[in-house]
């Protein structure tokens, strides 16, 4: 009788050990999918010329999409510049004064500003940076990607400076050291590593978004090292050759997409990896 | 009574309105380890926190009364040299996870920015090493994590860091709760040695251990000062009947 009991029990268990097995690989099948299908299509543009040439014109074999790649770390240097500085600075004031009103007040936009539409970012870096400066810019695509990472940036550094003991601050306070040293220089390197992968992952994130930077970058079918000029990005030019009848330009969005996927990718990965292997130990 | 470094006058302090420390008025003599007994929340650690300022950064915090360092009113002193001068160790061993030994024992001169020669911080290390006997234990080690010392070690890390800036006052609270008899033990005879240069103010829930390591100790309780003497005399024959109690064991 009891027996019986048992190896029901013991069935029901590897039933639903079964499912929960199978909807777990049910939630990865779709990366693995979107990774298969991308490379795919897209291994065989990339070589050297593909990563370092410029476009040409549709018809024409052998074209690059270095300017798009270009234009791709310009924007994220100028979201970074923007959006690192203010985000630690933010997630510090959220750890320091975790129960003030204007603490309070600045999670919830940071919350709100987490949650508004990309497009609608774009259309505010257009009024604020395009407009009164009269041109489309990589200076103010990077100022709407930085407003998308910056949330990201204040919520993760928050979380990691929370973590750190506040015997640790003590300690250093201790010694004589004024407040705002000890945040510099003990509690924001000790949150470090978790800082360094939260803003990676930021990173990871705006590298593929297209709404924000299509009235700011605008995109540049050559190439530009000037900030104050349009330049191309990634995703831009994915969108706009995708969208082309052209043959060797889909296939070169193809081949963009692989690298983009190759940035979020590693972004995602070395932010583990940091997480992981350099996480301080209190 | 011999030298006073620093004593207290009247002193009180609150956290928002309520008041755990009650006019305490003490002096402690150089050179010299006074303990602070007494049982748990009846003000010890807020008390020695009032003594380097370290009291005041908890918010709805506030003190009243005087403590004189020298004869000079603390409160009157910026608080950072204060510190300076009246040196802390925690319950919990804490050194700086993101530095090495050598780093954590500068930590007092490195963040705040002061620049020393080399010979002068290899001096300085060896020194406070020694002071906090481990010299010996980590000289070869001088370049890893303090973190991956043993508790006792760290502990004795976090005391050759506080030595490092020279202070005339060291504060321990509860310095040993959180280690095993042994390194317990070794701290208690280092503080032996270490009162021959500074002095040390101990907070201790051990009653063996005020007894074994003190010259003076006081008795706090519910954030009065019963009883302050020659620890000899206060255990011998206390004044206070809730001394007795307390050190035969009735409460705590
Ligand atoms: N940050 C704080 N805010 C409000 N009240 C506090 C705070 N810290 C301590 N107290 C209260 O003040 C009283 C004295 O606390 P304190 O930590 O000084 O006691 P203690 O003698 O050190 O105790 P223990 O032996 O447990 O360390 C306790 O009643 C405690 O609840
Ligand atoms: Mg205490």
């Amino acid at each position: 009788m009891s027996d019986k009991k048992t190896a029901l029990r013991l069935a029901k268990n590897k039933v639903f050990k079964f499912i929960v097995v199978l909807f777990s690989l049910g939630s990865i099948i779709p990366l693995l999918f979107i990774l298969l299908y991308i490379f795919k299509k897209g291994i065989g543009v990339i070589n050297w010329k593909f990563l370092v040439g410029l476009p040409k014109p549709p018809g024409v074999t052998g074209g690059g999409i270095a300017n798009a790649i270009v234009g791709t770390l310009m924007l994220i240097l100028v979201a970074s510049l923007f959006a690192i500085p203010l985000g630690v600075s933010g997630g510090v004031f959220l750890s320091e004064y975790r129960k003030s009103k204007l603490a309070y007040f600045t999670r919830l936009s940071v919350e709100i500003l987490q949650g508004i539409p990309s497009i609608v970012i774009g259309i505010i870096a257009y009024l604020w940076v395009v407009k009164p400066m009269g041109k489309f810019s990589a200076f103010s695509g990077g100022i709407a990607l930085g407003m998308i990472m910056l949330p990201m940036v204040v919520r993760s550094s928050e979380e990691v400076l929370k973590l750190v003991p506040r015997t640790l601050k003590e300690a250093s306070l201790a010694l004589g050291i004024p407040y705002h040293r000890t945040i510099l220089r003990v509690a924001v390197p000790s949150a470090l590593p978790g800082i360094v992968s939260g803003v990676l992952l930021g990173i990871a994130r705006i590298a593929g978004e297209t709404a924000p930077l299509l009235f700011t970058a605008f995109g540049n079918q050559f190439m530009n090292w000037n900030l104050f000029k349009p330049v191309n990005s990634l995703p831009l030019l994915i969108f706009n050759y995708a969208m082309s009848p052209y043959d060797e330009w889909q296939r070169a969005a193809w081949g963009a997409s692989v690298i983009l996927v190759i940035i979020v990718l590693l972004g995602n990965i070395i932010s583990r990896m940091i997480v992981n292997k350099w996480k301080t130990r209190f | 009574m011999e030298n006073a470094v620093l004593r207290t006058e009247r002193l009180n302090a609150y956290y928002g309105e309520s008041r755990v420390v009650k006019s305490v008025s003490i002096s402690v003599p150089e050179n010299k380890v006074t303990a602070i007994m007494g049982p748990s929340g009846c003000g010890k650690s807020t008390f020695i926190r009032c003594l380097n300022r370290m009291h005041e950064l908890v918010s709805g915090a506030k003190i009243e009364g005087k403590v004189l360092l020298r004869d000079k009113d603390i409160y009157q002193m910026e608080s950072t040299l204060v510190r300076r001068k009246v040196g802390m160790v925690f319950q919990r061993p804490n050194p700086f996870p993101t530095m090495s030994i050598y780093e954590n024992v500068l930590a007092g001169y490195k963040l705040n920015g002061i620049r020393l020669k080399r010979s002068e911080a290899d001096a300085i290390v060896e020194n406070s090493l020694r002071k906090a006997a481990m010299w010996d234990e980590v000289k070869d080690y001088l370049h890893r994590r303090g973190t991956f010392l043993s508790g006792g070690q760290q502990q004795r890390l976090c005391i050759a860091r506080s030595l490092a800036v020279k202070p005339e006052v060291v504060l321990l609270d509860e310095p040993t709760s959180a280690l095993d008899p042994k390194a317990t033990s070794k701290i208690e005879d280092l503080m032996e040695e270490l009162k021959e240069s500074v002095t040390i103010i101990l907070v201790t829930h051990n009653v063996g251990q005020a007894s074994r390591v003190s010259d003076y100790t006081a008795f706090l309780y519910l954030g009065e000062l019963i009883e302050f003497g020659p620890t000899e005399r206060v255990f011998t024959v206390p004044k206070s009947k809730k001394t007795e109690e307390y050190l035969i064991g009735k409460f705590g």
